[in-house]
């Protein structure tokens, strides 16, 4: 599936990386807590979050993630789309709650193993 | 000792700002952009990564900033993070998983989670801590490139 297909499935909207939709992408981590992220995700390359801050980049950059999906309407600030535009980072922006997001991409054959 | 362990590393030098959360990170964000230009594997960069942000991320968190030291040499990278901050009393419980002193606050940060010195000796070969209290802390850490 590509980034696209999950804008699609989400209905988000798309604050930074407007260029890298066609983006491949097999595997998600969902979680608030960045050192969660860190501890745990093995190269998923979508991280879902509700947390909504510069370090969400910085969490995305440190793991190679290539797409973040804020979650709960939470909206990039200015600040967080300028990192996200000079690292090639994808940020999608959905009303969805974390327990859907993950439902509707898990559906969709998104797949986030265990630890 | 073979020839390459001559070679002279190749030395970074960083200043942790205090308190400031937007820009913590950035040290790491740049040591991992080198390592990449120098070519080392992606395994390698991923660990430096993330050990050297966690620890970043605490030199803001609990210890006013300080500053690092990341050596590269052909066989490891060092990481040498060093604060005049209040000192860990007891590092035992510093280093198990969920154990956290940091402020509620950093938790809706999303740091804060006792996961951070874990999470460095996780992902690093070798880690060291030297603390004194009311002085501040060191902390080496080394992951080996070969």
């Amino acid at each position: 599936m590509t980034v696209k297909d999950i804008q699609t499935a989400l209905n988000a909207t798309v604050s930074s990386g407007s260029k890298l939709l066609d983006k491949e992408i097999t595997s998600a981590f969902a979680s608030d807590m960045m050192s969660e992220v860190l501890a745990f995700s093995k190269g998923q390359s979508v991280l879902i979050t509700g947390l909504c801050n510069p370090q969400v980049i910085r969490t995305a950059e440190m793991l190679d993630i290539s797409c973040i999906v804020l979650i709960r309407g939470k909206e990039a600030d200015e600040e967080m789309i300028r990192m996200a535009e000079t690292r090639d980072l994808i940020i999608l922006q959905t009303r969805y709650i974390m327990f859907s997001a993950c439902g509707i991409l898990y559906n969709l054959g998104l797949d986030g193993g265990t630890v | 000792m073979d020839a390459q362990s001559n070679t002279p590393g190749v030395e970074l030098k960083y200043v942790v700002s205090p308190n400031d959360f937007t820009r913590a990170g950035e040290a790491s964000s740049n040591v991992k952009n080198i390592l990449k230009q120098m070519g080392i594997s992606p395994d390698v960069i991923r660990k430096v990564s993330i050990a050297m942000y966690e620890g970043e991320i605490n030199m803001v968190i609990h210890a006013n900033g300080g500053d690092i030291t990341v050596t590269i040499t052909p066989e490891k990278i060092q990481m040498v993070l060093r604060d005049d901050g209040p000192g860990i009393p007891d590092v035992e419980k510093a280093m198990q998983a969920g154990y956290s002193t940091a402020p509620e606050q950093v938790r809706s940060l999303g740091f804060g989670a006792g996961m951070g010195l874990p999470n460095m000796k996780k992902y690093t070969d070798e880690m060291k801590i030297d603390t004194v209290i009311g002085v501040g802390t060191t902390v080496t850490m080394c992951v080996y490139i070969s």
